[in-house]
């Protein structure tokens, strides 16, 4: 009697193995998404996840990876790193995500950096531009975006074509905001251009008066300009009040120049603007085809032309974790941190492919991302003079 | 000496941004003794509330104001007959309580509309600046200040003159008595709140242009009018607009000669100092809450 119940429970679980195996390696691998969705830089947080769905959907149109969908699970840091901190712990514990995307803002990256390392989950960096994030020794944390450094460096051989002699500098006062200030002002000091006032703005300031007035008294002839495009467009409408007269550069690639065109209007004419994706002229990309795909996506979704200039990055960012899992062959973070060494993949700004960036033995990911800059000119966004075809 | 005027100019309109904002809530703060945390939001709902009698009703930028003004009174009157009556007898801390409620709803639902994009609000006024010797201003911003001083007139005129006004502060000195001398309690409590959110919808109407329109917009602007309403005293009308200038010349100057990495700190160093020194308030005479 006993022998049979023994062989009867046997049965019973091998048959419970056989129904659940290929249920679990049908479940949908999730990817977690920490962006800010409220808050004073929610716009860009909003076309990352346009981007991110985007992506999503191409990959599950295709069958997904290994036959599983992906799924992703998407958390509001609210434009502040104290938020993005919980919202890590939040997908990392609750969720189980095995990797995710964020944070947009340095601040936010960092804030939420040391809870990749305590339960070891890699993170995608998709946006975020200080250089402490890759040189902090988190071998967590793999970043598709640029390092001030590197922005600086792709600005570098525009500078005597721009006649940048004497700078300004006005950025918003965040980890961001503060390391683009110091990698521009060492790469313009090294080209021989003066460097005059560097002032701050807060992330939610609205009158930038002050800051105008001080810098409109160094008589410069360049402004370089580190925020989101919010706080662009009415630097840009203000200084345009006070008479500033500058010639302006943005950094970071948060510009946005349609947004700028239709808010800042006359205000924005004749800037200049660092960005990583030229949805303009999606044939001068990379990968040309793949561009065009993503801005004709784009549109037929209604996500407004605006939103393309941040909303790449959110593609990006899921299809460099899907090719990981990929690679890895199983949705683990361990075995996804180990392949997204290995991964090499064409994504919207172009070839994204990690180097060893920090201190030795705890390496973060740094791809090398391809760098733009663009000028507002008659109300259009165009290339500049010196680059355009002639 | 040129930017120190610039700075000056800019400063008093940026003062005058802020005494607009404290004064709704040194009313309702001062006079109802209702921690209003939501006041922002009222500000909010009328910079969207323009933005959709512009874009949608197709009306002129003037008629906007007035519409954005109807939807902060009507709101704030229904928030004030909903919310705050059954609470009048209750602590101060349970009010603040409510409204801090009231300030994250009417936030996620503005976020909830109109999407988290901000929103440029067109104006009439010529973008470029009047130019006046070495300071240059522009002529919205003016067109603001005048407006701004108009209301802050007005709303004194009318507590100080009239016999809503009288009201008012009798209500708020010694409910007992004022409603044993005849007076609708209710509908002074209702008035009371409906005018201090209408004023807060009149700046959020005049500054979204000057700005732009978001959902989160309303926090900053709550932060000033509160430091404003501790600047000048509670329920102290020319308090809050001397606090108001006050407050915004300090961060022009302490923005353009100390540090723009500090610009907030300036303005809240003050803010303790007031406290230190003159706990009711720069401009108090004597407390105004019975």
């Amino acid at each position: 009697m006993v022998k049979r119940s023994i062989v009867l429970v046997a049965l019973v679980l091998a048959a419970l193995v056989v129904v659940t195996l290929p249920a679990q390696s049908q479940a949908p691998i999730k990817i977690g998404v920490i962006e800010p969705l409220s808050g004073p830089v929610a716009a860009s947080g909003s076309y990352i996840r346009m981007g991110a769905e985007i992506a999503r959907d191409w990959i599950n149109a295709k069958g997904g990876i290994s036959g599983r969908k992906v799924d992703l699970l998407i958390e509001d840091n609210k434009s502040d790193p104290k938020e993005a901190a919980s919202a890590a712990e939040k997908l990392i514990v609750r969720d189980k995500v095995p990797a995710i995307m964020g944070a947009w803002g340095s601040s936010m990256t960092l804030a939420a950096m040391p809870k990749l390392e305590e339960y070891g989950v890699p993170m995608v960096v998709e946006t975020s531009s200080a250089a402490s994030i890759t040189k902090r020794g988190n071998p967590w944390i793999f970043r598709i975006s640029p390092p001030s450094e590197m922005e600086a460096l792709g600005l570098e051989q525009y500078v005597d074509k721009l006649g940048i002699k004497r700078v300004d500098f006005l950025a918003v006062n965040t980890d961001w905001g503060r390391g683009s200030i110091t990698a521009f002002g060492d790469m313009l000091k090294k080209k021989g251009a003066a460097v005059g006032v560097a002032e701050f703005m807060d992330q939610a300031a609205t009158d930038m008066n002050a800051q105008i007035t001080k810098i409109k008294a160094t008589g410069g002839d360049t402004l370089f300009l580190t925020t989101a495009v919010e706080q662009i467009t009415l630097v840009m409408k203000q200084a345009q009040e006070q008479r500033l007269g500058r010639k302006i550069v943005t950094t970071g690639g948060s510009s946005s120049p349609t947004q700028l065109i239709k808010q800042a209007g006359a205000a924005a004419e004749g800037s200049y603007h660092i960005v990583f994706f030229m949805p303009w002229f999606p044939e001068a990309m990379p990968d040309g085809r793949l561009a065009k795909a993503f801005v004709d996506e784009w549109a037929k979704r209604g996500h407004p032309f605006e939103g393309l200039t941040e909303g790449f990055r959110g593609h990006d960012g899921i299809a460099t974790i899907a090719e990981a899992i990929r690679v890895a062959g199983k949705d683990e973070p361990a075995a996804i941190r180990d392949a997204l060494w290995k991964v090499s993949l064409m994504g919207v700004n172009g070839p994204i492919k990690f180097a060893k960036d920090g201190p030795a033995g705890k390496e973060s990911g740094q791809s090398k991302p391809s760098i733009f800059i663009v000028q507002i000119r008659d109300g259009k966004v165009a290339l500049p003079d010196f680059l355009a075809k002639k | 000496m040129e930017q120190l005027l610039q700075h000056l100019v800019n400063g008093l309109v940026l003062g005058g941004t802020y005494a607009l904002l404290g004064i709704g809530l040194t009313l309702i703060f001062g006079l109802m003794n209702v921690v209003n945390f939501a006041h922002g939001e009222f500000y909010t709902l009328g910079a969207y509330a323009a933005f959709a009698a512009l874009g949608w009703a197709g009306v002129d930028f003037f008629t906007a104001v007035l519409a954005a003004i109807a939807a902060g009174a009507a709101l704030g009157w229904l928030c004030e007959v909903t919310l705050l009556r059954p609470l009048r007898s209750e602590s101060i801390d349970t009010t603040m309580l409510v409204m801090i409620g009231v300030w994250i709803a009417m936030q996620n639902g503005e976020l909830l509309v109109w999407g988290g994009v901000a929103k440029s609000i067109p104006h009439p006024f010529p973008t470029a600046p009047l130019v006046l010797g070495p300071v240059a201003i522009a002529p919205l911003r003016l067109f603001v200040l005048l407006i701004a001083a108009g209301l802050i007139a007005a709303s004194w005129l009318l507590i100080q003159k009239t016999k809503l006004g009288r009201a008012m502060r009798a209500t708020f000195q010694d409910r007992d008595t004022a409603a044993l001398m005849g007076v609708g309690i209710g509908r002074i409590h209702a008035a009371t709140f409906a005018f201090g959110s209408a004023l807060a919808a009149a700046a959020g109407a005049l500054l979204g242009p000057v700005f732009l329109a978001y959902p989160s917009m309303g926090d900053l602007a709550s932060l000033k009018a509160f430091s404003v309403v501790i600047l000048g005293g509670l329920g102290n009308l020319p308090g809050a607009t001397l606090g108001g200038l006050l407050l915004g010349v300090a961060e022009e100057l302490g923005a353009g000669y100390i540090s723009s990495g500090y610009r907030d700190a300036v303005g809240f160093v003050i803010i303790i100092l007031v406290l230190l020194f003159r706990p009711a308030g720069l401009f108090a005479r004597q407390e105004r809450i019975a």
